[in-house]
């Protein structure tokens, strides 16, 4: 079964088509990674499928439901969940508090129902010893792992990461790839954006390849990584 | 090991009791203080509970309104209407004034929504004129000029005769004396009220809008809603001040009542110095406000300057107020809204401020 489908989805910002023509679908319980150059249209595609944005044409279903007109607030209760490419903490709220907007009103529960739940979600992420410290205080790494505590927070069953571990040491993004294997584990349909190719790869069971708002690859991912075009394109690599 | 949440500090417990305390000698004021006393508790505790909307619209909501006179002044205009006009009992005219600026609150937030910061304050602003000129049309209430309460109807106002039997004191002290005790019950209401809000899982909801509208968005807050919500119940509670404020003078015209200077410009210098973003600011910053007011009376337009000079340097030196200022020196917070996990792994507090 599909837990995401996408049908001819297109985006234009004013002459600038972003997104054009974007068909695909996602089996529940799997992990695609999306690359492609800067200014592709992967981010757009994210804020597409979360509702912040709203597409021109097309259709975006999630678990079997058209979505298309809902917005991001309602997408999020109904388990779509996400990590912004810039971390975006509430900053003057301490990390915990910043689980509990997620845990109390992306799954509109009360404060007391979700108190346990976000202390495990800190202890997976590694954030637990920093729960009472202002967000706007965190280093990048404890900022990347708060989105993606964040994102766990509200329960999501389609988690879309965007380049979380840009910007990375090896050793940060091996500890935080560890996290999002076993998020993954646990039976969460994952879509992750990532320039980082060996963190990526290491995940991701299927790959889709974007090149100016359009598809041009998607599958295994070794074969996609070892097609000509995909090497010309996305690599510049002259073969 | 299990996980607890705490939001009490040793401050905060301390504070209650004092606070208690407190409010029991606020309600036994009038049994041993004279009546110009009375008069500026009465003062005091109208600009507090004004204060406290406006910080809550703008401090917590991010909606910066220069506007809030509308609401003063519809509040005041719906009880001289709902007493003059309708033969209602001005302490009933009260709470039900507050359901006038409502009204004017919702086209208001209709058409001011679309505006974003700086548009946003002068668009209110401009709201405000309007319904300032709509209402000086209206004759049966003293158009330009504006109008009194009659007589009979604040001197048989509801509890005022109580009041000059139990305490011994003439008709005009008892209605100062009824006054402050409804201020003083409103402003509670309303720091008590505002304080649960944050509690909620709806204020954390409002300070996560306030930091980041796309982010909150994306974990299921109803952002529009939250804007909604703190912008309905700041014109209601502003209207219900205005009204009763408008009680007590037992004057009104529409410049007085839709004046910017009174009911926004002193607010939002109350809120400013005191700390916005605090429930304890606009508590500090209306005592120095009232200090400032009761040393410079006699100065004329000095006194509209050095309040202009002491805000820029507050603004300069304590962006955060002076509640700002020393609760970052002391970590001092009397209302404390911040929630600390503890216990499990966190036991062992070497990493946690």
């Amino acid at each position: 079964m599909n837990i995401l489908s996408l049908d001819g989805i297109s985006k234009s910002f004013g002459a600038l088509k972003v997104t054009d023509d974007v068909t695909f679908d996602v089996p529940k319980g799997q992990a695609l990674g999306v690359i492609g150059p800067n200014g592709a249209g992967k981010s757009t595609l994210f804020n597409l499928i979360t509702g912040n944005l709203r597409a021109d044409a097309g259709r975006v279903f999630f678990q079997g439901r058209d979505v298309t007109r809902v917005p991001a607030m309602d997408r999020c209760l109904s388990g779509v969940g996400r990590s912004f490419q810039i971390p975006q903490p509430f900053a003057k709220l301490t990390v915990y508090e910043n689980l509990l907007v997620a845990a109390t009103h992306g799954r509109n529960l009360r404060e007391s129902a979700v108190q346990a739940d976000c202390a495990e979600v800190l202890e997976r992420t590694e954030l637990i010893r920093r729960a009472n410290v202002p967000a706007g205080q965190l280093s990048l790494l404890e900022r990347k792992r708060l989105e993606l505590a964040r994102a766990m927070a509200t329960h999501p069953d389609l988690l879309l990461l965007d380049e979380i571990a840009g910007g990375l040491t090896e050793g940060e993004c091996r500890a935080l790839v560890g996290t999002i294997k076993d998020i993954h584990a646990r039976g969460v349909t994952i879509i992750w954006i990532e320039h980082v190719l060996h963190a990526l790869t290491s995940v991701v069971e299927r790959l889709l390849v974007l090149d100016f708002g359009r598809i041009i690859g998607i599958g295994d991912p070794d074969e996609i990584m070892a097609s000509k075009e995909v090497r010309e394109i996305y690599l510049g690599i002259d073969v | 090991m299990t996980y607890f949440v705490t939001t009490q500090t040793p401050a905060s417990r301390i504070a209650t009791v004092a606070g208690g305390i407190l409010i029991l000698l606020l309600f036994a004021l009038p049994f041993f203080a004279g009546r110009g006393t009375i008069r500026d508790m009465f003062f005091i505790l109208t600009m507090l509970t004004l204060a406290q909307f406006w910080n809550l619209l703008a401090g917590y909501g991010g909606l910066v309104s220069v506007g809030q006179q509308a609401f003063v002044g519809a509040g005041a205009y719906a009880l001289f209407a709902l007493v003059i006009l309708g033969g209602l009992d001005p302490v009933l005219a009260v709470p039900l004034a507050g359901g006038a600026a409502l009204a004017v609150a919702v086209p208001t937030a209709f058409f001011a929504f679309r505006l974003n910061g700086a548009y946003f304050a002068i668009g209110t602003w401009v709201i405000a004129e309007v319904v300032r000129l709509i209402v000086a049309q209206w004759k049966s209430l003293g158009g330009g000029t504006g109008t009194s309460l009659p007589r009979d109807a604040t001197r048989d106002m509801w509890f005022v005769e109580l009041i000059e039997a139990s305490l011994g004191v003439r008709s005009a002290a008892a209605r100062d004396i009824l006054a402050y005790w409804i201020s003083l019950v409103l402003a509670l209401a309303t720091i008590g009220g505002i304080y649960w809000l944050l509690r909620t899982r709806r204020g954390l909801a409002l300070a996560a809008v306030r930091d980041n509208v796309d982010a909150a968005r994306s974990v299921g807050v109803d952002a529009a809603r939250m804007k909604w919500i703190v912008f309905l119940t700041s014109a209601f509670g502003t209207g219900v001040t205005g009204a009763l404020i408008y009680l007590q003078k037992a004057r009104i015209s529409p410049d007085a009542a839709f004046s910017v200077t009174d009911w926004t410009a002193y607010v939002i210098f109350i809120v400013v110095i005191g700390g916005i973003g605090t429930i304890e600011g606009p508590i500090i910053g209306v005592l120095i406000f009232f200090a400032l007011q009761s040393l410079l009376a006699d100065y004329g337009s000095w006194y509209l300057m050095t309040l202009g000079v002491l805000a820029i340097i507050v603004m300069l030196v304590a962006p955060r107020g002076l509640w700002g200022l020393l609760s970052e020196k002391t970590g001092l917070h009397l209302f404390p809204i911040r929630r600390r996990l503890q216990g499990g792994q966190l036991n062992r507090s070497e990493d946690t401020p």
